[in-house]
């Protein structure tokens, strides 16, 4: 388990240098002079070049990257070309609404597609089948930003049940917080529950042909049994893998929905950086965001060892 | 013929797929309205038989709109399809030839490296560097294509490496490269076709998205994305504005799903009884 364990954290680590480089060389390497969109048209040179010095902007691309990338293990993403604040502070703040959304959105995903998927499974070819497996259809091929508008305009313009944006803050209180994400989190977990629900149903369909549930059959259990104590957790694999890919999705997917509903997210932040060319912002969200991906990809591995024992030795 | 009638996905699917098409070309050479007019006396009006999806807040006719949009879609995803198709096959059937070689290593590492960017990521980067624009909308999703078709390929060629007409071909004496055109690729072509159809109904749903957010089409180019963007505050004043869009992006993305999995039936019959 340790060898195996330490192999995958060493391929860790070397996705993480390769995607960092990755994304430094897009967003550093592109014309347009970060201290002259600072200090306006008007500034004097030796004001430019005090400003380059102190935004790390006069060494080499290595010098460059390395102080980046010395900074980001110790948390120091640099400052904000246009906030002036440490953008590790604007990531902090935001990330207590991306974050806890992208959570949401994961335990509904789940909570719909687990008992959905069983069900369906275990009443194959059946209307239940066919209808989960319909509803399933037209969940994946919504956009949810989409659904996300039609959701504002039933529950919170006419029935008036939810905002239809904005959100109060944490300070609030938790419900308060948690109402605001109500719709954005469905809006979010709609298509990847329609996703999972149909990879644990196939799953766990291809496991219960297994010869092993029918010897569990054979020696007395009942189908629900035999499913329940057998199958379902052969059948987790393919299941996990997919939700470690969804919650990056999920973090990367909320950029579009925090926009339908207005949540101070990293989805807002990189947009107004976008538009104020505030380059070191959106390539700190992106790195951020990406390396979340191949962490949550690293602890799924992880997680494939704890549930199925053979694959420490396997792999 | 027989065969659409009897898969019962592959008809609906083949259908609206073939309606949205359908209109993307029309549109080309007519379109009910122009939408380059903006006629603010008819400005939201509810559908009716002159107007069948009603008019949005400029006096432009909807259904015009959505042919039109029909078009950026399409174009967008098609060709995302395409950069992925010629990057990504000839990656993946280069990785399997090479199997446990450096440059399958390299290949699949790479690949990994790239999945870990949502094509959502790699718009934020490209937009973030040239500016919004269509085509860097169909370069995101195209980059974010290139692993899907490079696994694939590698995947199934691997399999195919070790059957007997191939060793028959490397007996023969034909190269890797020889056999991975003339024997491995005709063989993961179905495989590919099926992959290509999902992949360009993700393509609209993510050139949808994108240009919801103002990262792909930019205006005067008509989008079913923006189209949505636009309707977004005036909502509750005329739903039209936002139920079309959005149905014509559901359809599509329906369609093809529904063409995919038909087509998945029809070409790998052994999935049939298996499939999800």
């Amino acid at each position: 388990m340790l060898q195996y364990f330490l192999k995958r954290l060493l391929s860790l680590g070397l996705s993480l240098v390769a995607a960092s480089i990755l994304i430094f060389l897009a967003l550093e390497v592109v014309p347009g002079d970060p201290a002259a969109y600072m200090l306006g048209i008007n500034a004097q040179e030796d004001t430019l070049n005090a400003l380059r010095e102190q935004l790390g902007l006069n060494g080499t691309i290595l010098q460059r990257y390395l102080s980046w990338a010395g900074g980001l293990l110790v948390g120091d993403f640099g400052t904000s070309y246009t906030y002036r604040t440490p953008v590790s502070e604007l990531i902090g703040e935001r990330l207590w609404v991306s974050l806890p959304l992208a959570l949401y959105a994961l335990t509904l995903s789940t909570m719909i597609a687990f008992p959905a998927g069983i069900w369906a499974a275990s009443r194959r070819g059946s209307l239940v089948d066919t209808g989960v497996m319909g509803v399933t259809q037209l969940g994946v091929a919504i956009p949810n930003f989409w659904f996300a508008m039609l959701m504002v305009l039933v529950f919170a313009i006419n029935l008036r049940w939810f905002s239809a944006g904005g959100f109060p803050g944490w300070d609030a209180g938790f419900l308060a917080g948690m109402k605001a994400l109500t719709l954005p989190a469905i809006a979010l977990a709609l298509p990847q529950a329609s996703i999972l629900t149909r990879v644990m149903r196939s799953s766990l369909l291809d496991t219960l042909g297994e010869d092993f549930i029918r010897s569990a059959r054979a020696k007395g259990l009942t189908k629900g049994q035999a499913m329940w104590r057998h199958a379902l957790r052969n059948a987790l694999i393919p299941v996990l893998t997919i939700m470690g890919l969804q919650f990056s999705f999920l973090l990367a997917g909320a950029i579009i929905i925090e926009n339908v509903f207005y949540l101070p997210g990293l989805g807002r932040l990189v947009f107004q950086a976008i538009s104020s060319r505030d380059l070191i912002v959106v390539e700190s969200v992106v790195m951020l965001l990406v390396f979340a991906v191949i962490v949550v990809n690293f602890a799924v591995d992880l997680a494939y060892a704890l549930v199925d024992p053979r694959l420490r030795r396997r792999r | 013929m027989k065969v659409l009638l009897h898969n019962r996905s592959m008809l609906p699917g083949a259908i609206l797929t073939l309606l949205f098409t359908g209109a993307a070309i029309i549109s080309l050479v007519w379109v009910p309205y122009d939408i380059t007019i903006l006629n603010i006396a008819d400005r939201m009006k509810s559908p009716s038989l002159l107007h069948p999806f009603g008019t949005d807040q400029f006096g432009r006719d909807i259904l015009s709109m959505i042919m039109v949009g029909a078009r950026t879609s399409i174009a967008v995803a098609l060709v995302a399809v395409g950069i992925g198709m010629l990057a990504g096959v000839p990656l993946g059937l280069t990785a399997a030839a090479r199997k446990g070689s450096l440059p399958d290593e390299v290949i699949m590492r790479s690949n990994d490296l790239v999945f870990a960017f949502p094509s959502l990521l790699i718009a934020v980067m490209i937009t973030a560097v040239f500016g919004a624009s269509a085509l860097n909308a169909i370069i995101a999703i195209g980059i974010f294509n290139i692993p899907v078709f490079a696994r694939l390929t590698r995947g199934a060629s691997l399999t195919l490496w070790s059957r007997e007409y191939v060793m028959a071909a490397r007996v023969a004496g034909k190269g890797r490269a020889r056999i991975s055109v003339e024997h491995i690729l005709p063989n993961v072509m179905n495989l590919l076709i099926v992959q290509g159809t999902i992949q360009f109904s993700l393509g609209i749903l993510a050139e949808a998205g994108l240009s919801y957010v103002g990262l792909g089409a930019q205006p005067p180019t008509a989008s079913w994305g923006r189209m949505l963007a636009d309707s977004q505050t005036m909502i509750s004043l005329a739903p039209h504005l936002a139920l079309f869009p959005g149905l014509a992006i559901l359809l599509t993305v329906l369609g093809l799903n529904l063409l995919g999995d038909g087509l998945r039936d029809l070409l790998d019959p052994k999935l049939r009884r298996s499939r999800a």
